[in-house]
């Protein structure tokens, strides 16, 4: 076996990240025992990785967007809008982008079994949102701010207030979870999470922006967050570091 | 990268909430109905590097359908028909001590880019607290032996690579564990 075709050239995660964290981070510990090893096979684009899944048509319920009309009485804490432009590598606005959210309540509680964190429930928030981007690539979440929280990582660990977020792009290699962060966190130096990217105007990409357009007089501060998918295919050629 | 503006975002992990955001009601662990007289049971569990389960992860999988097309419009092999609500895509938390579980279709042969067919194979993605990007791997099929010999990718492998993304038969279903780390790591992907 093995003579017919191309070999398959095995590469080493870290000449192949471009702007994502490596697998192998020792300062988040969870990463230890959870990123492989051997070198990675890369892998040449067949129509199995040229294809995603399609969601443009899903139906959804019509408060999914806003997780602060989810219950029967309003969340506490901070009102906030979030939007922007789900966009290609090119540029291009992707309409028809599902966009699921998750976060934290406004104490720093997460609505899930594993969350200890001595920081009270909400029982009119459960901190889950999803989305179809519109034809300009728009999408757009009204939620409560999350609160940051510590977590068992180092001493006094504490994450910065985050969103979760989850995208699909157009092929596979856009496939993207990421999260979304607020401007001025004191907690960014310390966070091993935000820091396992190397590239700082990437990591930088993460960081949502206030803007006053966007903000709604007497309701919610607007919280600017625009995402380009794609150009994240492994490649031998680095990005540069600024590191 | 001409321009800065449009340099991709980074990932981060999922962390060990995405139950929350994910496993909700809207996409769901059967790509086909369960009744669907073709429909075939996929199971296997998320391991760590020490043989630990990983109960706070999330399995992917997407694939073309039983003859071979993907319901996308990269996919324009028209005369190949992709039938109503087949989307491909599934999705299986691992809360159960790393135990996912799906039931779908055996797809069809894709082809390669050389043209030749390649192995009927799911493209597997995986998401957990400590992955601060998803895996990718896939799995190929116990009953296709000339096709996966024959395959582009799982033909250029090692046999100890290749042992690692064949499911097993079991129980007249599939059982296809991912090793994270270590003894029998699973074969993991750039993409």
């Amino acid at each position: 076996m093995g003579s017919r075709h191309s070999p398959l050239a095995r590469v080493r995660d870290e000449d192949v990240l471009g702007v994502d964290p490596p697998y192998d981070y020792p300062d988040y510990v969870g990463t230890r025992l959870r990123h492989p090893k051997e070198p990675l096979v890369l892998l040449p684009h067949t129509l199995s990785e040229r294809t995603a899944p399609v969601y443009g048509d899903m139906a959804l319920g019509e408060l999914d967007y806003d997780l602060t009309r989810q219950h029967a009485g309003e969340p506490l804490g901070e009102r906030i809008s979030v939007s922007g432009r789900v966009l290609g590598s090119d540029g291009r606005p992707l309409r028809g982008q599902l966009v699921e959210i998750w976060q934290a309540n406004a104490a720093g509680r997460y609505r899930h079994s594993v969350d200890n964190h001595d920081a009270p429930l909400d029982p009119n928030f459960t901190g889950a949102g999803r989305c179809l981007t519109d034809a300009n690539g728009e999408y757009r979440f009204v939620t409560m701010k999350p609160g940051a929280y510590p977590w068992g990582n180092h001493p006094n660990a504490w994450r910065p207030a985050h969103i979760h977020f989850s995208l699909f792009g157009q092929a596979i290699p856009d496939r993207l979870v990421t999260q979304m962060y607020f401007p001025g966190d004191p907690l960014f130096p310390f966070d091993p999470i935000f820091n396992s990217i190397r590239n700082d105007k990437a990591r930088e990409r993460l960081i949502s922006t206030f803007e006053l357009d966007l903000t709604e007089p007497e309701w919610s501060l607007g919280f600017r967050f625009d995402i380009v998918l794609g150009g994240r295919s492994a490649t031998p050629l680095e990005e540069p570091h600024d590191d | 990268m001409t321009d800065p503006t449009l340099l991709p975002a980074p990932s981060q992990t999922s962390g060990p909430f995405l139950s929350i955001g994910l496993l909700r009601d809207h996409i769901g662990s059967s790509v086909v109905s369960d009744d669907d007289p073709r429909a075939i049971r996929i199971r296997g569990r998320l391991l760590d590097g020490n043989g630990e389960a990983v109960p706070d992860g999330m399995i992917e999988i997407w694939h073309a359908n039983a003859a071979g097309r993907y319901a996308h419009p990269e996919d324009t092999r028209t005369d190949i028909p992709v039938e109503e609500g087949f989307l491909g895509f599934g999705r299986s938390g691992t809360v159960d001590d790393g135990w996912f579980e799906f039931v779908t279709v055996k797809p069809g042969r894709v082809p390669a880019p050389d043209g030749e067919l390649q192995a009927p194979h799911v493209v597997v993605l995986v998401f957990a607290r400590g992955l601060l990007k998803q895996l990718v791997t896939r799995l190929y099929f116990p009953d296709e032996p000339e096709a996966n010999a024959s395959d582009p990718v799982l033909s250029e492998l090692d046999e100890s690579e290749r042992a690692t993304l064949i499911a097993q038969a079991e129980d007249g279903g599939l059982r296809f564990d991912i090793h994270l780390q270590g003894d029998g790591e699973t074969t993991f992907f750039a993409v």
